[in-house]
């Protein structure tokens, strides 16, 4: 053979996948700023975090129309096929994790209007650990590298743990000051959401490798 | 896309003896678009076809009534039937290249219209080949039997031949139906290369093939037509019952 063949449905699944990364940086951006906000109370960066969820809301219906269109018009097949059944499944999840950075900024607005208390001591690491998962869970999609993606995978348990730890932390602080209990409330929603966004990155992390290998992974 | 009429088809009906065979034909065919006739087989979908470039005319007991005009201009009233198809060119549903060299099949339009300096062939025959996707496959066999190439180069090579005397459209009557699929792949990254500079109008079976392919898609049902619109709406959602029944197999 050696031409190059089917050029506009490979600069369709192009554009796809460069829609996909988009979707990811934009999530990326709301992840990092909303670990800042977090970390100081920003109430302007929690709204401006909100205001950013319709851009990902568009781009996931945009790229969902698409994903339809080809299914209907293209019959992609194996490595292809594969690929955009994957990217309905990734988008939901990027979609997920990006309303969890505008959930927390709610609760950093709610934060804002009480007075200070101390942030849980782990928050710090819990949010490390799921800030690697999210912005290495959109590197493997981009670099397509199934080593990444089951490191994502693997480090799901650290999150969890932190969670745990977090919570008894905060069942700790509220029994002995219950003066606390309505900002400690705040911050277990806030970890809850931390813990469900590095679930949204095992996900996604899961869809990669079934890209890549083909093998559909329980979780 | 920007939709420019190339061809509005008025009230056309066609008649073959007392069978009607097109109904109350209304419709626009738009520049640089590929358009896509599926319908099951007895639909008009060829005739349809036929009728762009007057190949019914010399079908005995044909009877046309209505119009269509290629750039505001009747082309059965006030043009006639060799500058028509010096205008539309067609390729047939089996490849039927000529039986005589490569180069003589793609230099046989142009020689017709008067062109026999040699210079001017090579180019005519060397830019139609490359234009057709098949220039690399036969530049070294040039001198050799059309006939002696694969269905799916021949099939090329005839739409090469279409192209050697620059027609602004192309008519394509189930051009891949003789062909493996990687030479349909083929034709079909032509024909969405070709659109850059032609309006392309095609008939197929392959009603997936309609969807990779053309910008429009209009269904033929029993001589008539019953959904004309964007082929993703059509292939997504169709806003006739029976444009949906067709497309999902239900019937046919």
């Amino acid at each position: 053979m050696g031409i190059k063949m089917r050029q506009s449905f490979i600069a369709q699944l192009e554009e796809l996948n460069n829609k996909v990364i988009k979707m990811g940086s934009i999530l990326e951006l709301s992840t990092n700023e909303m670990i800042d906000a977090l970390d100081t109370i920003d109430v302007e960066k929690a709204k401006k975090i909100i205001a950013r969820d319709d851009e990902i809301d568009l781009l996931e219906q945009q790229i969902e129309r698409e994903c339809i269109n080809i299914l209907a018009q293209q019959q992609p097949l194996a490595t292809d096929l594969r690929k955009i059944t994957s990217i309905m499944k990734i988008i939901t999840d990027i979609e997920r994790i990006a309303d969890q950075c505008a959930d927390i900024s709610e609760y950093i607005i709610k934060l804002s209007n009480m007075p200070k208390t101390k942030a849980p001591a782990d928050l710090g690491n819990m949010i490390e650990a799921m800030k690697k998962m999210v912005i290495d869970t959109i590197d493997s999609f981009v670099e397509a590298d199934i080593e990444k993606a089951s490191a994502v995978m693997e480090a799901d348990d650290a999150v969890d743990k932190y969670f745990d730890n977090i919570c008894k932390e905060l069942s700790d602080v509220m029994q002995k000051d219950p003066s606390v209990v309505p900002q400690s409330i705040c911050y277990l929603m806030v970890i809850k959401y931390l813990e469900r966004m590095a679930d949204h990155a095992t996900n996604i992390a899961e869809w990669i490798t079934f890209i890549v290998t083909g093998d559909l992974i329980l979780g | 896309m920007k939709n420019e009429t190339k061809f509005s088809v008025k009230d056309l009906n066609l008649y073959y003896g007392n069978f009607q065979a097109l109904k109350n034909i209304n419709m626009e065919l738009y520049k640089g678009q590929i358009t896509a006739f599926i319908g099951p087989s007895g639909c008009g979908k060829s005739t349809f076809l036929k009728t762009i470039n007057r190949m019914n005319d010399l079908v005995e007991g044909v009877k046309i009534s209505g119009n269509i005009t290629m750039d505001g201009v009747d082309i059965y009233q006030d043009m006639d039937a060799i500058t028509l198809r010096t205008r539309v060119g067609m390729v047939f549903q089996q490849p039927n290249p000529f039986p005589m060299s490569i180069y003589d099949n793609v230099a046989y339009g142009p020689r017709i219209h008067g062109i026999h300096k040699k210079s001017v062939l090579d180019e005519i025959v060397e830019k139609s080949l490359k234009q057709a996707a098949i220039w690399d496959e036969v530049k070294d066999k040039l001198k050799k039997s059309a006939l002696a190439v694969s269905g799916g180069q021949q099939q090329r090579i005839c739409i090469a031949r279409t192209l050697a005397i620059e027609p602004e459209v192309i008519l394509m009557d189930e051009p891949t139906s003789a062909l493996d699929p990687i030479s349909t792949l083929k034709i079909e990254d032509l024909a969405t290369e070709l659109k850059k500079d032609y309006t392309i109008i095609i008939v197929t079976h392959n009603m997936q093939q309609a969807g990779r392919i053309s910008d429009k898609t209009a269904f033929f049902l029993t001589g008539e037509v019953i959904e004309y619109d964007d082929t993703e709406q059509i292939f997504n959602f169709p806003k006739n019952k029976k444009t949906e029944d067709y497309i999902t197999g239900r019937f046919g």
